[in-house]
């Protein structure tokens, strides 16, 4: 493992701090997600949504080339940006021709891709994030730690603190005092910007229309107030129709926050039209790209694009409850970071991060839209495997192990000789904590040795017998 | 009927205690059974860590060992998810493979589903005066729908008080070669599952998978958390038998 990744884990696992805002969150919105799930037949819902994004992402050229021509038809301008320099470019290019300074954002997990606020800052633009969670984290320096709440990984009392050291006297932790101030500072913000960036839950390629889930009305302050919208979503965030957004306004919710719909759903459809009285005068869709397109045609793992970003599989997963989101070291954590990272970002680096996993299951048993992250997670262990990733003392230890068990002989022969030699390995009855290859294992749990003859040894002796029925057992089935 | 048993590896070098009690518990319901010598292991370890040429050299012999077997039953729901759930995974592509998959996952079960869905056998005249907490293993539980059944025979367990495991669906860290690959993660998600285990305070935890019982009481003895682990079948076995459930070196007789 990679010094950096080990090193993120190891600091994760030892902050309590941490550990214990994340399981009370994810506990939280797991229990939430449970009861939303009981009022409606989510199973067929859920159903739908799979079935309208596997179509969605199947004819991903169509259904692109119709929102972009619906979004220009109606006045907008789009950018097809294949990688994260162009997009940045593009919006760097919008702000300088407004010469514009402020910018004012809703959360969006895209901009995170692209590196963004730095971008910005680094050419004099201010940047103020406008969800809650978000404004945190920026407040700290920090990225987000979950793809729906994004300051997950902090207590009130922190928060507390960190705006109370921002706005230099003291302010309360309870809810209400938080809120106040955040609300203080950000209603400035809002009215002064001169340019909003906004991320897209889903673009709708009938009529070019831009869709928000948000809990703040955040969202639609940032699209209306300044006169320049700009949203930037993932290439693969169409549906075909609004109707089809009924499913999603059902299923995104429940599965991210056990809501049964989010407190503001917001409609951006082109800038605002002569007859209209508010919205953005101007109005700009990045497309991204940034490697999405790769896994396009690709059997094992073209299912990932259809990700709504729900979160559900973090809130679910036992790895992402232990190390919260950080450990990843990517914009996107959890099981469906694990994925998508190495998908988006192919570097030895990220291709670690499959290996975050414990198989169980969770996310996958989790997933409104049914991606099998669970199987995509191996997959991308073999792919390291095929291009040569794994450690040469892995790869030996897997030969050894073909061998071994390929063959009831060989394997006959290597349980008998471990047997032989194990008294030497074990001490008190379980296996010495210094031996190397178990030594991971042992430093943490005892482990008992081989019995005295395996299973099938005793069965061919005849020596399974039953006390009830004295019967033997039948038979011993040759090789 | 004739069933072949599909004993893990781990089952067969470490825990042949859990096998004989599976073959008890099939010969009272008066089943044949036999045992395929050429079986080894299905292949799992290397499966999971994504060195599928190897996987597929193992499944092989898994797949000759079988392919004469009316039903195959396993002790472990991970094991049997690997042949069902993964092998056509592994095999993709390959149609000679893949029919010989299909003919034999048909016939593939994790025991306690032979027992409720084939057999239609919830109640084996179990009998045990003791608490016990349940720990549902991921695989079983999730990749093959391993969900009722162990509760229906534990249901029929006369005096047995079953208590609810918090947070019973978290995996407890095992995962096969997670636990030696992520091994700080892995002991954390163990711990955890230990502490929830004693927070049930009952008598005994049961589960249906060695490598999450191994992992679980590895981490106890560590944690100096003495709660015995025990295999479904193995308690089913001794609870419908004179058998003691616990021996007394456990510091608990319960009969």
């Amino acid at each position: 493992m990679n010094k950096q990744f080990d090193e993120r884990i190891t600091h994760a696992l030892t902050d309590d701090h941490l550990h214990h805002a994340v399981n009370i969150a994810t506990d939280r919105l797991r229990t939430k997600k449970a009861q939303a799930l009981t009022k409606i037949d989510f199973a067929q819902w859920s159903e739908r949504g799979r079935e309208i994004r596997e179509h969605v992402i199947s004819n991903l050229d169509y259904y692109l080339t119709q929102l972009a021509s619906e979004v220009r038809r109606r006045g907008g301008h789009v950018y097809f940006c294949a990688d994260t320099t162009d997009a940045v470019e593009a919006i760097q290019g919008v702000i300088q021709s407004h010469h514009a300074t402020k910018v004012i954002k809703s959360k969006s997990m895209v901009t995170e891709e692209l590196h963004l606020n730095d971008a910005l800052e680094q050419m004099g633009v201010e940047v103020v994030e406008t969800d809650l969670g978000e404004y945190i984290i920026q407040l700290a320096h920090e990225t987000p730690s979950h793809i729906i709440a994004p300051a997950i990984h902090k207590g009130r009392e922190q928060i507390a603190d960190l705006f109370s050291q921002v706005a230099n006297r003291k302010i309360a932790s309870d809810t209400p005092s938080l809120n106040d101030y955040a609300h203080e500072v950000l209603r400035q913000k809002f009215i002064e910007a001169e340019i909003g960036i906004t991320g897209c839950n889903f673009g709708i390629a009938e009529t070019g229309t831009v869709c928000l889930f948000t809990n703040e009305g955040n969202g639609r302050m940032v699209t209306t107030l300044p006169p320049v919208h700009i949203a930037v979503m993932g290439m693969e965030r169409v549906l075909p129709t609004l109707a089809d957004l009924e499913v999603f306004m059902n299923i995104l919710p429940r599965s991210a926050t056990g809501q049964q719909l989010t407190s503001y759903v917001s409609l951006v459809t082109g800038p605002r039209a002569h007859d209209e009285l508010d919205g953005a005068k101007e109005f700009h869709l990045i497309i991204l790209d940034n490697q999405r397109s790769q896994s396009l045609g690709d059997p094992d793992f073209q299912e990932v694009l259809q990700c709504i970003r729900c979160g559900a599989c973090l809130n679910v997963c036992p790895v992402y409850r232990q190390i919260g989101g950080h450990a990843y070291g990517s914009v996107y954590s959890g099981p469906i970071g694990a994925v998508l990272t190495p998908l988006l970002r192919d570097d030895p680096e990220s291709a670690e991060l499959p290996y975050a996993s414990s198989l169980c299951g969770a996310c996958y048993e989790a997933c409104p839209v049914k991606i099998p992250l669970h199987d995509m997670l191996v997959k991308l262990r073999a792919r390291n495997v095929s291009r040569g990733f794994t450690p040469p003392a892995e790869r030996l230890a897997f030969q050894i192990y073909k061998k071994t068990f390929a063959s009831p002989k060989n394997y006959r022969l290597a349980v008998r000789s471990l047997r032989s030699v194990q008294k030497w390995l074990m001490k008190n009855g379980e296996f010495h904590s210094s031996i190397p290859i178990l030594s991971s294992w042992s430093k943490t749990r005892s482990l008992d040795g081989l019995s005295p003859l395996t299973f099938r040894e005793r069965f061919a002796k005849g020596l399974v017998i039953d006390q009830i029925t004295e019967k033997l057992p039948h038979v011993a089935r040759k090789e | 009927m004739q069933v072949s048993l599909f004993i893990t590896c781990l089952v067969d070098t470490m825990f042949p205690e859990v096998a004989e009690s599976l073959v008890h518990l099939l010969q009272r319901q008066g089943i044949q059974v036999d045992v395929p010598m050429g079986q080894t292991c299905c292949g799992q370890p290397a499966f999971n860590s994504g060195y599928f040429e190897e996987a597929r050299e193992v499944a092989k012999t898994w797949l000759t060992a079988f392919a004469d077997s009316e039903y195959i039953v396993t002790p472990s729901g991970s094991c049997a998810a690997m042949v069902i759930h993964d092998y056509p995974i592994l095999f993709k592509g390959d149609h000679k493979q893949l029919d010989r998959i299909k003919k034999l996952t048909q016939r593939t079960y994790e025991w306690t589903q032979f027992f409720v869905d084939v057999l239609k056998v919830e109640d084996i005249g179990a009998k045990a005066h003791i608490s016990a907490t349940y720990h549902p293993s991921c695989h079983g539980m999730r990749l093959l729908g391993v969900t009722d059944s162990p509760y229906r025979l534990m249901r029929h367990v006369e005096g047995l008080q079953l208590v609810d495991l918090p947070f019973a669906e978290l995996c407890c860290g095992f995962g096969g070669t997670f636990a030696v690959k992520m091994p700080h993660i892995s002991t954390a998600m163990a711990t955890e599952k230990v502490v929830h285990i004693a927070e049930t305070s009952a008598q005994l935890l049961l589960g249906l998978d060695m490598g999450c019982l191994m992992n679980i009481a590895g981490r106890m003895k560590h944690m100096n958390t003495h709660i015995p682990t025990m295999h479904l079948a193995q308690f089913l076995d001794r609870a419908s038998s004179d058998l003691p459930i616990l021996d007394n070196r456990e510091g608990v007789n319960i009969k």
